[in-house]
């Protein structure tokens, strides 16, 4: 019985056991239950705070991960002369290109290149230059034109060589080299100074940018728009497929007034001389001929010049890279002379009739300096058309002294001189007229009035380019009102401020003065050119004493008779009754501006004026040709 | 109790009577049996969208879901007490697995973990999983509970010796689960709330020693990453970074199945594997995470039922146990892919595409089902 209650007793005991065991487990499962719950909703919770609150961000981050985007660069615009001839052309070439963010041993790589492509210090070198400058994830050309042969050996090496790329570019080439090199100017890769400048989203995959001439200034339109393609890349970089483009706008073709043929006959025209011819169109401002001499080759430059060849151009004492033509100013001498007349006349100190003596020299009053005329004996008794058509100095040394010199400056100002003609070229020099102002302004010294009588000559401070000469030639031609000079054959026209006299006979004086230059007997110029004209020109000589003129002490190796010689000048404008070209030829150390520049100017004329009659008529080249050189 | 069962089992996959009858025959919970396969589907559409649809890798996965399949209604069909009765003999050749691994393992990944058998290789410290909270419980079962103290260090005894032979190898993962599964039996086992604060204070105590000495230094650097992945982005933060950025980017809807760029574009790596959580989320947002952590809770829960309801301790220690487990998987996986924890090799079970995980983890549910479906009176008829 006791055992009975005892095993009884233990048995509830056992149950009581159980039954606690249970309720301490159904609590703690209970309790871990709920503990679950909560954390894996804390999981959600951090979840929803990735997907819903940092969506954006997130959602960014993808997007960067899986795209790329790549700048599609635009085809540059082309140049092509009045006639359609290319100036400027963009050629497919190959070229090997390096993406320094890819490369891990970069000298490695350039010695294996170096074996592969037989490459030069000068490659390397060049290659080392545009690394410093350039941007990492950018290929940068190594080598270019690469030969069938060197593609193929590149290929095969190419496991070696991550970050090596050959890409297909076009290459800017210039067909007409050096005839339209100072007009035209060049391209060149882009460079540290310019990558700070330009803005580099409209840069983007373009390794280019117009660096001279009109590849400069119309940089803007040549350039093009650059595009964009949205590439979907994987984790390795590798781009998978297109997802969007956006082409490329190419740049404006360029069409220019220029005319490679007149061009081409107005450097042959130069000769042997340094110098520079620049002929307009004096009714619209075209410029239809703009040489500079000497010339050099434009391509050098597109791909990054060797040094061998830049230094061959720096070294060379003509300084071939200088444009002559329009950033060169030289003292304008004689040309003046038209353009001192008008001023005379219309401020009333001339008149078409009014005659003076001229001796041998002039002479201010209490002054015993004596400002000599370049014929010894002097002109005797000279009218105004005199004095122009046998380019008296005297008359105009008393003219100028008796004008001032505030007022000769004015009214040069309005004929283009001392200021800038706008053409649309870059660097175009401003020349300089002077006046009491300025040199007290820049030479802290008062006005001479001797210095007034040499400026009246074209000498002195004065100095233009041969731009300005045929600019103010052509504002003569139009009787004052002309337009800018420019290039780009559609640029808007702009009219230049017309130049309104008192009286229209002045203008018939002063030009009329011109063409007795050349068309009269007593003319200067009559015998070099007058004599044979098949059309009438009007037109003036000058020369220009050289000391003025800022050359470097290289001349001093071209001999001291050649350095002493005078510059040549020759402006003039042709037809005289109904002006089509107005020319102005600069040559330096020509000595006679008759005898030198103007047959060059005729040359010039007659390719333009009976070139063109010419191609209107359908007669061959050779019997006009002859015809108008005798 | 059986009937409602009966009555929610054929309705629930929409299965007849006689096919319930066979249901019951086979021993399995229709529940669990449900919300597995619902869950090895979602896991089998996710690797299929992760593996950049890779068919050599889903026939894989297709076979791995076949043998845990095939596994589970074995270990359904076998009585808990015959589990019991082996839990010394399996813990005893698990343990002796590890050591031959320690001895003639395979080298992967830096650490050696699996065993080559010939035919095919073997990770034995998945046995493990199974083993310590069978041990645990068949001792612990014998003793009278709540847990005096001698039985508590036995008990952890047999916790730290397979936990630290997995801590060799090395393998903070499993050798945490394994630590885990062990250290619920004793929980469950009602050890008292004063030896767990003790426990929770000597881990706290233990936590620089370990550091210092015990774990390796890629162990170490994944625990600081966790704390700024951004330090070190193309290096040991890059998992991290690439899996928010993938969840991020998904938002509330997702970008759809196969849709998934972070992984189609191969910018998150093992998106198919340890990752998976990041894959899904990218394509199934917000709503799919949650409605998929719904299924786990429920799954946990049910495994807990089960506990609750077990007729035996042994049954009711192991079934809480496993139950507990597979939450720590959900944890720890999810945690790390969301950047809350530290990276640990854990998959996400029955959801990533690997090895022998899946397989023990059906195995476990199939002892799960075993314990509920063998009832005493059914055992007496």
């Amino acid at each position: 019985m006791r055992r009975i209650w005892k095993e009884a007793k233990s048995a509830s005991r056992a149950v009581e056991d159980e039954a606690r065991i249970r309720d301490i487990l159904l609590r703690r499962a209970l309790l871990v239950g709920l503990v679950c719950f909560f954390v894996l909703a804390g999981v959600v919770a951090r979840v929803a705070w990735l997907q819903v609150t940092a969506h954006e961000h997130f959602t960014e981050l993808a997007e960067k991960n899986s795209t790329r985007s790549e700048p599609i660069p635009p085809s540059r615009g082309l140049i092509y002369d009045r006639n359609g001839v290319l100036l400027a052309d963009n050629t497919p070439s190959f070229q090997v290109e390096l993406v320094p963010e890819q490369i891990k041993d970069m000298e490695a790589t350039l010695a294996l290149l170096t074996e592969i492509l037989a490459l030069d210090e000068d490659d390397i070198e060049r290659f080392r230059k545009a690394l410093k400058n350039g941007r990492s994830f950018d290929g940068i050309p190594l080598k270019f034109n690469l030969s069938e042969e060197d593609i193929a050996r590149l290929a095969v090496e190419r496991p070696r060589l991550p970050g090596v790329e050959v890409q297909a570019r076009l290459t800017r080439i210039y067909p007409q080299a050096g005839l339209t090199a100072h007009a035209v100017g060049y391209v060149g890769r882009i460079n540290e100074r310019e990558t700070e400048v330009i803005d580099n989203d409209a840069y983007a995959g373009t390794s280019h940018i117009g660096k001279t001439g009109l590849e400069r200034f119309y940089e803007d339109r040549l350039r093009g728009k650059v595009g964009s393609r949205k590439l979907e890349v994987d984790a390795h970089g590798r781009s998978l497929r297109m997802l969007e483009e956006l082409p490329a706008t190419p740049g404006e073709d360029l069409h220019l007034s220029l005319d490679v043929r007149l061009q081409a006959a107005a450097e042959a025209a130069l000769g042997d001389f340094l110098g520079a011819i620049v002929a307009i169109d004096p009714r619209n401002g075209e410029v239809l001929a703009f040489v500079s001499k000497p010339t050099f080759d434009p391509n050098l430059f597109v791909n990054g010049i060797r040094s061998k060849d830049y230094r061959a151009l720096m070294d060379n004492p003509d300084r071939p890279l200088f444009n002559r033509a329009s950033s060169a100013a030289y003292p304008p001498g004689s040309t003046i002379k038209p353009m001192m007349s008008l001023a005379g006349m219309e401020n009333g100190l001339i008149t078409p009739e009014y005659r003076m003596f001229a001796g041998p020299y002039y002479q201010l009053p209490n002054d015993d300096h004596h400002y000599r005329d370049w014929r010894k004996g002097g002109h005797g008794w000279v009218d105004l058309d005199h004095a122009l058509a046998q380019s008296c100095d005297v008359y105009f040394y008393d003219l100028a002294y008796r004008m001032g010199i505030d007022r000769l400056h004015d009214f040069a100002l309005k004929f283009d001189l001392g200021r800038a003609t706008g053409i649309d070229l870059p660097n175009e020099a401003k020349g300089l007229v002077p006046s009491k102002d300025w040199k007290l302004a820049t030479k802290k010294q008062v006005w001479f009035p001797g210095e007034t009588v040499i400026a009246g000559i074209g000498q002195g401070y004065m100095l233009s380019t041969p731009l300005q000469l045929a600019q103010m030639t052509a504002i003569l031609a139009q009787r004052g009102e002309a337009v800018r000079p420019h290039l780009w054959r559609d640029a808007s026209v702009q009219p230049i401020e017309p130049i309104k006299l008192a009286q229209s006979r002045y203008w018939d004086a002063a030009l009329g003065g011109m063409e007795h230059v050349v068309q009269a007997q007593y003319g200067t110029a009559h015998k070099y050119i007058g004599k044979t004209a098949p059309y009438r020109i009007a037109g003036k000589s000058g020369t220009a004493q050289v000391f003025t003129v800022k050359q470097n002490e290289t001349y001093s190796a071209r001999g001291l008779n050649k350095k002493l010689l005078d510059h040549a000048v020759f402006i003039a404008f042709a037809p005289a009754d109904a002006p089509r070209i107005a020319v102005a030829a600069f040559v330096e150390h020509g000595s006679s501006g008759s005898g030198v520049a103007a047959p060059m100017v005729r040359k010039v004329m007659d390719a333009w004026l009976l070139g063109e009659a010419v191609d209107k008529s359908a007669v061959t080249l050779d019997a006009a040709g002859a015809g108008g050189r005798e | 109790m059986s009937v409602w069962r009966e009555k929610m089992g054929s309705t629930i996959a929409g299965l007849r009577v006689d096919e319930g009858v066979l249901l019951r025959w086979l021993k399995l919970d229709p529940w669990l049996v449900f919300a597995l396969l619902l869950l090895l589907g979602v896991g089998a559409v996710t690797v299929y969208s992760a593996s950049h649809q890779n068919m050599a890798q889903m026939m894989n996965l297709g076979a791995r879901i076949g043998m845990g399949l095939v596994l589970m209604l074995l270990m359904a069909r076998i009585p808990p007490t015959v589990y019991q009765f082996w839990s010394p003999w399996l813990f005893v050749f698990g343990v002796l697995l590890l050591l031959a691994v320690e001895l003639f393992g395979h080298v992967g990944k830096g650490a050696q973990r699996w065993l080559d058998l010939g035919f095919m290789r073997f990770q034995p410290s998945e046995i493990l999983k199974l083993a310590v909270p069978m041990m645990a419980a068949w001792y612990l079962s014998m003793r009278p509970l709540p847990p005096r103290p001698l039985d508590i260090l036995v008990a952890l005894l047999i916790i730290a010796v397979p936990v630290v032979l997995i801590m060799l190898q090395p393998d903070l993962g499993t050798s945490i689960l394994v630590a885990a599964a062990g250290l619920f039996v004793l929980f469950l086992a009602g050890l008292s709330w004063k030896y767990i604060a003790g426990f929770v204070v000597a881990l706290a105590g233990l936590v620089p020693l370990l550091w210092q000495y015990v774990l390796h230094d890629y162990q170490r650097q994944r625990v600081l990453t966790l704390f700024n992945p951004e330090a070190d982005p193309l290096g040991t933060g890059y998992h991290i970074i690439q899996s928010k950025i993938a969840i991020g980017s998904g938002g509330v809807s997702g970008k759809g199945w196969l849709n998934s760029t972070q992984s189609n574009l191969d910018f998150l790596p093992e998106g198919h594997t340890d990752f998976i959580f990041a894959v899904f989320s990218e394509e199934f947002g917000l709503v799919g995470v949650v409605l998929l952590l719904l299924l786990y809770l429920f799954i946990i829960l049910r495994g807990l039922y089960i506990a609750v309801q077990a007729p035996t301790v042994y049954g009711r220690l192991v079934a809480g146990s496993l139950s507990l487990s597979f939450f720590v998987y959900v944890f720890v996986n999810t945690g790390m892919v969301t950047g809350l924890l530290p990276v640990v090799g854990v998959p996400l079970p029955l959801v990533s595409y690997g090895g022998t995980a899946m397989v023990t983890l059906m195995a476990g549910f199939g002892m799960l089902m075993s314990i509920h479906t063998h009832r005493p009176f059914m055992a007496v008829r």
